[in-house]
């Protein structure tokens, strides 16, 4: 066992002691893939993002409950109590209708019109913040029917036509980004296969006489299988490193645009899972593509 | 350990190479097979290492029917065969080391036992010391001892050499021809195809003689030593070889 673990590992460092013999040319092949798994890894960056920056707003979505006139202010007191004990409800602010008056009046202009009003116009309103988790389209359409059908409320008013619209934008460039990775590992596998079949037809006279020797499909085809691995590992620290370039760049520029919308709002770069998930897609998609091409062009050599 | 049963091999061009074929050679014998190229010398050779398979007939390799050796198990079954070729085919970009150490390192051989035996192999053959060199700084001699120390160094029950003298002067060629008679001293199978004349006439083996894809000729060892002896003009210069 331990010397068949040791066979691995010479192998290994073996492949990548190849590799290095043809600098000028691993370079270019990892770098074509390190390009081809760095844009569906931007791409998942842009959406991470968006849904960061787009979390803040959730929070700031609110439901306003208009109360029906009159109703006393204990009584809007005790709705909001019975509001504010939903699993659902962060917190219920409470504008008696005086006190909104007073700052209509303040801010209208209009407060000779008021004066002449004999008595408030306005209704109690209750502020509910939803939490966050619960901050989805549906549930909040759940949550303000539930308070509408509460005997007091008069009307309640909630805008998620946006969420609606952002969400549904989101699920399509989710869905482009999986499509563009698809045909993009796709594009890995070919650039490994291409470049596995030209180092097999290269070492022909090599694999021919380790067959004479007695060396089976699956011993000649190791080798093959760690280099296509290590042309993964490689275009994936490329990716990696492209990326961490992209976000690099474009951190500040955002930054200023989020400070111009009033939001503390910081580009963020790959996290360790999707380092992890990028690094292992260049391992298994390095060693698929070498694994297929060596399988078919391996059997073609027999010795003669 | 090789059966040739009525073998008939024919290449997909047409080539008749083997026909009707019956030999056996037994084990621990030592047999040269002659005859001009084209006459299915390599052809046989090639069916004994599955190289080919037989196109009719039965070959029996080690107690093992070539027919019933698939495609997987060819490995397996090549690793009971040492194979030396006229052109050595040793890796050029590995030390004599590694090319020796080869069969053991598919075999799964654990490192400290390669260390040893590869060396073993090699003093066999008298290049103990080379371990280190690549093939190209070895003279051609030295180049199909490495070859031959790499067939023997998993010490298969069979060994087969296509013309391994060929690109060889008579002195070296004698001394590659000893190294294959040590080893049949031991109770290797050794199977030589060979038109060097010279080298026929100093080993009275058993020979066989092909002829488009036949048997023309067979010669046992004692009747081959005793053709040697004979000939009083040969005599003179091959004590050596007929002594033994």
């Amino acid at each position: 066992m331990s010397a068949w673990f040791v066979r691995h590992l010479q192998t290994l460092i073996g492949s990548l002691g190849r590799l290095s013999q043809h600098k000028l040319a691993t370079l270019l092949t990892t770098l074509v893939i390190g390009v081809a798994l760095a844009l569906p890894a931007c791409l998942q960056l842009l959406i991470s993002n968006v849904q960061a920056a787009t979390g803040s707003w959730h929070r700031s979505i609110e439901l306003t409950a208009y109360l029906k006139r009159p109703t006393a202010l204990e009584e809007a007191n005790r709705i909001a109590d019975r509001i504010r004990q939903r699993r659902d409800v962060a917190a219920v602010e409470i504008i008696p209708a005086d006190a909104a008056l007073k700052e209509f009046r303040r801010d209208s202009g209009f407060g000779e019109a008021i004066d002449a009003l004999n008595e408030n116009p306005l209704p109690h309103v209750l502020v509910v913040r939803p939490k966050p988790d619960y901050a989805t389209a549906s549930h909040l359409d759940g949550l303000a029917a539930d308070l509408r059908s509460l005997p007091s409320i008069d009307l309640v008013q909630l805008d998620t036509a946006w969420v609606n619209r952002l969400n549904a934008i989101l699920d399509a460039v989710r869905r482009g980004v999986l499509l563009a990775a698809g045909l993009l590992a796709l594009g890995v596998m070919a650039i490994v296969g291409n470049t596995i079949r030209l180092d097999i037809q290269n070492r022909r006279a090599e694999i021919e006489v380790t067959k004479l020797v007695g060396g089976s499909d699956g011993f000649v085809r190791r080798p093959f299988l760690y280099s296509g691995v290590w042309y993964g590992i490689g275009g994936a620290v490329i990716a990696w490193i492209l990326t961490g370039v992209v976000v690099g760049v474009l951190r500040e520029p955002v930054t200023r645009i989020a400070g111009l919308y009033g939001s503390g709002f910081n580009l963020q770069g790959l996290g360790v899972q999707p380092t992890a998930m990028l690094l292992a897609s260049g391992i298994v998609l390095g060693w698929l593509g070498s694994y297929i091409a060596a399988t078919r062009h391996l059997r073609e050599i027999e010795p003669s | 350990m090789i059966r040739f049963d009525h073998v008939f091999k024919r290449y997909p061009n047409g080539r008749e190479a083997l026909s009707d074929l019956s030999l056996e050679i037994g084990s621990g014998e030592i047999v040269f097979l002659t005859g001009h190229s084209g006459a299915g010398k390599s052809s046989l050779l090639k069916l004994v290492a599955l190289i080919e398979r037989p196109s009719r007939g039965q070959l029996v390799v080690n107690g093992q029917n070539v027919a019933g050796v698939s495609r997987s198990k060819i490995p397996a079954f090549r690793r009971q065969i040492g194979m030396v070729f006229q052109d050595h085919k040793l890796l050029h970009d590995r030390t004599i080391f590694d090319n020796v150490a080869l069969p053991l390192i598919i075999a799964g051989v654990a490192t400290k036992e390669v260390g040893k035996r590869v060396r073993a192999a090699l003093d066999q053959v008298g290049l103990l010391g080379r371990e280190q060199s690549v093939p190209l700084e070895l003279s051609t001699g030295e180049q199909q001892r490495v070859g031959i120390a790499r067939a023997v160094v998993s010490k298969p029950a069979i060994l087969i050499a296509d013309e391994p003298t060929g690109n060889l002067d008579p002195d070296l060629s004698l001394e590659v021809m000893n190294i294959f008679r040590r080893f049949n001293e031991v109770g290797v199978t050794v199977l030589v195809a060979s038109h060097d004349l010279y080298l026929l006439e100093h080993f009275p083996v058993r020979r066989v003689r092909l002829e488009a894809g036949r048997i023309v000729e067979s010669t046992a060892a004692g009747e081959a030593a005793r053709a040697t002896l004979l000939d009083p003009a040969k005599f003179v210069g091959l004590r050596e070889g007929a002594a033994t």
